[in-house]
């Protein structure tokens, strides 16, 4: 009875399905997996940049400035990812290469690494603005008045007190949003670029191991969310020097 | 005559239209009439019923996802915090799976993974409930649902976590049985702290809503897809998608904001 349950899933062994050379598929997974790595990377610091730019923007810009990065935010955050990635994955190339020909250049070939950073990127970027701007409030403004009593100018004021001091506030909520771009890339798999999951769905498609692959992805995505989380316990340890311990609810 | 002007000047700002928010809601007019006048919308009236048919596809798997992932939270939650360790492990490893791996690899995994395991056993192929395994929404159904178990469960793990230890003490001492104290004390606050969280996963399930359309379920934004095959129009579609989703993401944030309203808040 057991060996008939268990039959259909050591169809083929699953060591050679996911061996690195070409009989198996796992150089295959591999590369999807550096794909989906860059992407996450590309797009977290995207994400980054944007953030920082429209919390500031939303702190100290203009009431015009406020309510454009307020439409921003609030799109962005209500409509489904997946619509986005694919507006934007399409409209990017388009966009660039309609403005390249009216300036009268070549059009360029935007590669699907490029286009899907700028898709996940300005998502990213919506809600790394709220974060970040979040951070910035906790900091107490004392600190950032007296900088600026100081006489430091606006960059110095950034890099040496207002930076700094919020990192601890927004270390947890900017790990969140790592961990979220790294599944997101996930979606470009619907756009057929070839991350992890479209890989492993190709491997799964021609081997019929449909179970076997799936598992090995995940397994890929969760090692590294774990290992992700190791390395964000110690930047908080190291952002949050100097401040008390979080008191430990029960 | 001084006194009137530094009145009207701190005053509360009463007027919340100020002069650039016309200029950008005019600007936000325009580019919609631009839309509506120079893109393609002659398709809209064929695929108008579809469309509504899809839209209350979508809404009803989001209820129906939240109803079964809420059900399957407040255990995980709670196995988290006093279940033993049998319990409390696997409760954890499940959370941090689900939490750990894209929805969309979840999804396939479940429908092209089972689909493709379940007709290997003749005794599966047999019974009634093949007619259903064969189709594609019980697998979205049961994705979207598992889905939202582990991320609300992880809500809700803290939200039992952050009851006070002296409230189900007092209940205890009350002589309430274990499944009162739960019932009337340790759920209705745990519930009512968890709330605006509750109300962040709901809309992240709703924008997760679109993944199903990759397993052949037709909601919404398979309709436009299917538009978008049709009849070559790419964006029109989409940008009505957006829409469509910033519509349901308003809709759900006043029921939500709603219900917090209902709870009294004793602000000390």
């Amino acid at each position: 009875m057991t060996e008939s349950l268990l039959l259909p899933l050591a169809q083929t062994g699953v060591f050679e399905l996911l061996a690195p050379t070409p009989p198996g598929w796992g150089g295959n997974l591999l590369r999807g997996f550096i794909n989906s790595m860059g992407i996450g990377m590309g797009a977290f610091a995207l994400g980054l940049l944007i953030g920082t730019g429209g919390a500031y923007g939303k702190l100290y810009g203009g009431a015009v400035l406020r309510d454009l990065l307020k439409v921003y935010t609030t799109l962005i955050r209500a409509v489904p990812e997946l619509v986005l990635v694919l507006l934007i994955f399409f409209a990017v190339p388009d966009v660039i290469n309609r403005t390249l020909d009216t300036l009268g250049y070549r059009p360029i070939d935007v590669s699907g690494l490029v286009a899907g950073i700028a898709a996940l990127g300005l998502v990213q970027g919506a809600y790394a603005t709220e974060v970040l701007r979040g951070a910035i409030l906790a900091v107490p403004q004392g600190q950032i008045e007296a900088g600026r009593a100081f006489g430091m100018t606006p960059t110095m004021l950034m890099r040496r007190i207002t930076l700094p001091a919020m990192l601890p506030f927004a270390i947890p909520g900017l790990a969140n949003l790592w961990l979220v771009a790294t599944k997101n890339t996930a979606l470009l798999a619907v756009v057929g670029f070839n991350e992890l999951t479209l890989e492993t769905r190709q491997a799964a498609g021609a081997t019929k191991a449909y179970f076997t692959f799936f598992m090995a992805a995940g397994v890929l995505y969760l090692l590294l969310t774990l290992i992700s989380n190791i390395f964000i316990g110690r930047v908080e340890h190291w952002a949050r020097r100097g401040l008390p311990p979080i008191a430990e609810s029960r | 005559m001084t006194y009137s002007t530094t009145t009207s000047a701190n005053s509360r700002p009463v007027a919340r239209l100020e002069a650039h928010r016309i200029v950008l809601i005019a600007i936000g007019i325009a580019l919609a009439a631009t839309a509506a006048a120079l893109m393609r919308w002659d398709w809209l009236p064929n695929y108008y019923a579809l469309a509504i048919e899809g839209l209350w596809r979508t809404v009803l798997i989001l209820i129906v996802t939240c109803a079964i992932g809420f059900a399957l939270a407040v255990p995980l939650g709670m196995a988290q915090v006093t279940g033993p360790i049998w319990l409390s492990l696997p409760a954890k490893a499940f959370c941090t799976v689900i939490r750990g791996t894209p929805l969309l690899l979840q999804l396939w995994l479940l429908y092209y993974g089972l689909g493709a395991l379940f007709p290997h056993y003749p005794w599966i192929r047999e019974s009634n409930l093949w007619p259903l395994f064969r189709q594609a929404w019980p697998y979205a159904i049961l994705a979207l649902s598992l889905s939202c178990a582990g991320y609300e469960g992880e809500v809700m793990r803290g939200a039992f976590a952050g009851v006070p230890l002296g409230q189900l003490e007092a209940a205890r001492a009350f002589g309430m049985s274990r499944w009162k104290v739960f019932r009337r004390v340790w759920l209705p606050q745990a519930i009512h702290k968890a709330l605006p969280t509750l109300a962040g996963e709901t809309v992240l399930q709703l924008k997760s809503m679109p993944l199903v359309a990759t397993i052949t379920v037709v909601d919404l934004y398979a309709v436009a897809l299917r538009v978008r095959q049709d009849t070559y129009v790419i964006y029109e579609p989409l940008l009505l998608l957006a829409v469509a989703y910033m519509t349901l993401t308003g809709v759900l944030v006043w029921i939500f904001n709603h219900l917090e309203a209902r709870i009294p808040v004793r602000v000390g």
